[in-house]
């Protein structure tokens, strides 16, 4: 008789990854299946031509839990973050343009270049949105509280939340209900008067969806570039050591020394359910592994309908699926370049290239951007958001050479020639970006050795994000909190009995964080129903 | 006042943010910018490069040499291979720990010695008939420590050395373009690093050389303050903020042996007598009274105090020295132990020190308040008593056993 699992989970994604390094570490059997040739799902370092490492879709990393990385002793298994110090904003013309540096002084100075007023007003909505951050780590560290409930655990954890919107005082109160409401234009129109100041803050809050700086809601999104530097990190964003799938490798490591197994090249067909259970997986070539539980790291839409099927749902619930917005609308497009491909000859050093580079120099650009994009078209002049990590980290490029990873939006994967129609596209695309990246960097063209494209379709069809959404499903208001991803069953819990979630399309959402994956295996020991 | 060390031409230039401190007489950096962590980082994750010219450094000749050595030196040096390396502490006749430093074997009878403190007149006062020479070399030779991950390949663009196969304390001798120096694979940082010595008048030549190879790979200038938090984080001590030398100490309580101190493993006991032998070998019969531990504190008990405050945690961003008391598991009351120094530790999303601790108390696991200050209110939060040493990549003692010489 083949062996049976206390637990399968279907996807090696870093928070399927985590999910088996909890359930191993509590002593559980756990086999963890990727279809991949590697893992990491979206979390992946890959050498994708010979001497260049890529973090092929993800590139920065901050929200990270750190009690993740104590729990499952990360730093061990080679978990290692290098922090980036600035963020810069190019200008064509020669222009010197914005950047912010960690040295408050530093970045008051080149602020107020553009406004003074904002240059000061800057450090006051770093302390907001300090305190909103702090409301915010309460909400991504617990599961999502189910508000229709009269189940006294629950009520206790709404009124623990409560809390902590009462101890901000009326006026935080009130800029909470704004967060919450506005659009990030609108948001930080309150604060600020200098377009290249706001053009990429503002930003923060539509990756990954397929809405505008100016659409309402948006606000709320800010947040998260705020809250890494809770974390005791003290500082928010960074590389992986190696890219990216340096953190997914740390978690698997960290899942093998606990005793999970981890497998990769075998691809799921569907999860096996007898008598509305899951009992293990049918794979694709016909197989089936037997197991007590069922984790599904995958995104709703492809857990929903393809791991369980139509026909074991109710038509309420297909619905509702069927009605959670994915709508992708970013792609990238990865550079292998022979030299640095400097953004500013006018600065001294390299220093300002070392964190990020937003093209969006106002925010009427990156409106426009979105313009193009609700009818179908990507941008033809897009919002980028460009790395250089081989700057840091030059473990990732020959000496001398460098990569450059560049997050673009709008490539909205229902492009009116159908999402199909993007293999066709991606040469265009990337030639669209190429063009305007030289805007600034005039010589791009002659440093480009190889350019990867990777669309939404790309996304779809190799990673497994349904259209293309890079968090598995939108981080919009409604579609967060015990509504991620369908209202009652928020918990990671599915229809079907002992089939749990784990992905970013669960609470509280995408990024590399770790959340979902921690709280969902947390909550399955903690049901002890394995 | 201070002097300059031989590389201040270069370290000065390249230090933005005019943080010099006194370092046994020379100007040290303590860092080079104004937001320094990514000084620490470098150590971690390609290379930084610290001034550590103002070590002690002796050059110690003779026939005798050896002999002169195992005595003054727990550690019995004589046995110590051709361009090997080590790590060790010396006593005085009560077994107390005058300081640490490193010896390593240049030739037959050539020594190199590095210390904290100044050494010469303690060293000479048991040369006695020997045939021994003991050359005051700190203010002649300088240093370089090159620390982190990348450093290994600066260095092979330095230099002729086969550095794939150096193991950790090991040395070599190097030639760069024009200047020669010697290499140990020994450092600060618990990481993958290398110090390099030369006669201060190469000191540019080897700067020069090291930095513009480096420039692919990341290097950075280190200061003392980004040191401190990777001392720590592999549990290295320091005289005079984890223990006083003997030598300094006003009363006996401020002494410790190197079995408090967790140095142990540096004595070797059963041998022809050395200094502070019959007191050590009392001690290991009879047990020591006090241990020196890694603490590991609660993060999540300090995030709560503060946030009872309606504030998000704050601590230092740097390393800390100076004492904090630690009481008893459920007796707050009851104090039994001080940690000296630690820091948050960036890699390890923990914070950490080091501390001196009652034995018995002192076992992995224990549970143990330590006291923290927030919002100017003492406080306490839980934290584990563990080994000194909190960080230990592979890399550090990693050899590239299949590369082509
Ligand atoms: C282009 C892009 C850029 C991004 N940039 C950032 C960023 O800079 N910072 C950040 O924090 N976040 C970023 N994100 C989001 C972040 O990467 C994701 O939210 C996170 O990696 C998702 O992890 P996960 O484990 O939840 O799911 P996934 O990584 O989606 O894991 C799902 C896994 O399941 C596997 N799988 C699918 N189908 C099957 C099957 N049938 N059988 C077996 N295995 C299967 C997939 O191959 C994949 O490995 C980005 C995402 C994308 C796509």
């Amino acid at each position: 008789m083949s062996k049976k699992y206390d637990a399968i989970v279907i996807g090696g994604g870093h928070n399927g990854l985590i999910n088996a390094a909890y359930l191993a570490k509590a002593g559980k059997d756990v086999l963890v299946l990727e279809k991949r040739h590697v893992l990491g799902g979206a979390a992946v370092s890959e050498e994708i031509y010979p001497g260049f490492t890529f973090s092929v879709c993800s590139y920065v990393v901050s929200l990270f839990r750190p009690h993740i990385i104590r729990d499952l002793n990360l730093a061990k298994h080679g978990y290692d973050i290098i922090p980036m110090d600035a963020s810069f904003q190019p200008l064509p013309e020669g222009d010197l343009g914005l950047c912010r540096w960690g040295d408050s002084a530093r970045s008051r100075r080149e602020i107020a270049r553009f406004s003074k007023k904002d240059a000061e007003v800057y450090g006051e909505f770093s302390k907001v949105m300090t305190h909103m951050a702090r409301l915010a780590k309460e909400v991504i560290d617990n599961p999502a509280p189910d508000v229709a409930s009269i189940n006294p655990k629950e009520l206790s954890a709404l009124l623990r939340m409560g809390k902590v919107f009462k101890n901000l005082g009326p006026e935080l109160l009130q800029m909470n209900t704004k967060l919450l409401t506005m659009s990030s234009a609108d948001f930080l129109d309150l604060w600020f008067e200098s377009e290249v100041l706001k053009g990429p803050m503002a930003v923060s809050g539509i990756i990954g969806t397929f809405l505008g700086v100016r659409s309402p809601g948006t606000a709320y999104v800010l947040l998260h570039h705020y809250m890494g530097e809770l974390d005791g990190a003290f500082r928010s964003w960074g590389f992986s050591k190696g890219g990216t799938g340096g953190v997914s490798n740390a978690c698997a490591s960290a899942a093998k020394s606990f005793g999970a197994e981890i497998k990769t090249k075998i691809d799921v067909a569907h999860v096996k359910i007898e008598q509305g259970k899951a009992t293990g997986v049918v794979l694709a070539n016909g197989d089936e592994i037997d197991s007590k539980i069922v984790v599904s790291n995958l995104d709703p839409n492809r857990t929903y309908l393809k791991m369980i099927g139509e026909d074991n749902l109710a038509p309420e619930i297909t619905r509702e699926i069927r009605r959670f917005k994915l709508r992708g609308s970013s792609a990238k497009v990865n550079f292998a370049l022979n030299g640095v491909p400097n953004f500013c000859k006018k600065r001294d050093g390299l220093e300002f290239m070392k964190g990020d580079i937003a093209i969006v120099p106002n925010i009427d650009y990156a409106e426009k951007a979105y313009d193009q994009a609700k009818y179908g078209e990507f941008s033809e002049r897009p919002y980028i958001n460009i790395v250089v990590p081989s700057l840091t980290d030059p473990t990732l490029a020959p000496p001398g050479k460098h990569v450059m990873s560049c997050f673009v939006q709008y490539a909205p994967y229902n492009i009116k020639e159908g999402p199909e129609h993007w293999p066709k596209l991606a040469d265009k695309f990337g030639d669209t970006v190429q063009n305007t990246i030289k805007e600034f960097v005039p010589d791009i063209d002659s440093l480009v050795e190889h350019r990867q494209v990777v669309t939404p379709w790309d996304l779809q069809e190799t990673f497994g994000l349904t259209e293309g959404n890079i968090f598995q499903g939108e981080l919009t208001l409604e579609q967060l909190l015990f509504q991620r991803p369908i209202s009652g069953y928020a918990k990671y819990k599915t229809p079907v009995d002992n089939l749990w979630m784990s992905g970013s399309g669960t609470h509280p959402g995408g990024g590399i964080m770790g959340s979902g994956g921690e709280l969902s295996a947390k909550s399955i020991l903690r049901e002890k129903v394995i | 006042m201070p002097i300059q060390t031989p590389f201040h031409p270069r370290t000065s230039e390249l230090n933005s943010n005019l943080d010099w401190k006194d370092w046994g007489g020379y100007f040290a950096a303590n860092s080079y910018n104004v937001v320094n962590d990514f000084e620490y980082y470098a150590f971690r994750h390609s290379a930084g490069l610290v001034d550590i010219t103002p070590l002690f450094k002796y050059k110690v000749t003779g026939k005798d040499a050896s002999l002169f050595l195992s005595r003054l030196i727990v550690k019995d040096i004589a046995k110590l291979k051709l361009n090997q390396a080590t790590y060790c502490c010396w006593c005085d006749d009560k077994g107390m720990v005058i300081d640490d430093g490193t010896v390593m074997r240049f030739g037959e009878d050539d020594y190199f010695v590095t210390a904290a403190d100044p050494s010469y007149s303690w060293f000479s006062r048991f040369v006695k008939n020997l045939d021994v020479h003991i050359e005051d070399i700190t203010d002649s030779y300088c240093g370089l420590a090159l620390q982190g991950p990348t450093s290994r390949d600066i260095l092979k663009l330095v230099c002729d050395a086969d550095l794939d196969r150096l193991k950790f304390f090991w040395t070599t001798s190097a030639k760069g373009d024009g200047f020669e120096f010697k290499i140990s694979r020994t450092g600060y940082t618990g990481d993958l690093g290398y110090e390099l010595w030369t006669e201060n008048k190469n000191a540019l030549k080897l700067f020069d050389a090291v930095w513009s190879a480096g420039q692919d790979y990341n290097i950075r200038m280190s200061g003392i303050a980004a040191l401190d938090i990777a001392r720590i984080e592999a549990g290295l001590l320091m005289n005079g903020v984890d223990y006083h030398s003997s030598l300094h100490a006003l009363i006996p309580e401020q002494m410790s042996t190197p079995y408090e101190l967790g140095l142990g493993w540096t004595v070797n006991l059963e041998r022809e007598s050395f200094m502070g032998q019959r007191a050590l070998k009392e001690e290991k019969k009879n047990g020591s009274r006090w241990a020196t531990v890694g603490i590991d504190i609660n993060w999540p008990d300090l995030e709560r105090l503060y946030y009872n405050h309606g504030l998000p945690p704050h601590w230092e961003t740097g390393a800390w020295r100076h004492s904090v008391p630690i009481y008893h598991r459920r007796h707050l009351s009851k104090q039994i132990g001080y940690a000296t120094s630690g820091t948050w530790s960036p890699v390890l999303k923990k914070n950490i020190a080091i501390a001196t601790i009652e034995i018995e108390h002192a076992k992995p696991g224990t549970e143990v308040n330590f006291e923290v200050m927030v919002e100017h209110q003492r406080k306490t939060v839980r934290a584990t008593v563990g080994k000194p040493q909190f960080f230990n990549p592979d890399r550090k003692r990693s050899i590239l056993e299949n590369s082509i010489p």
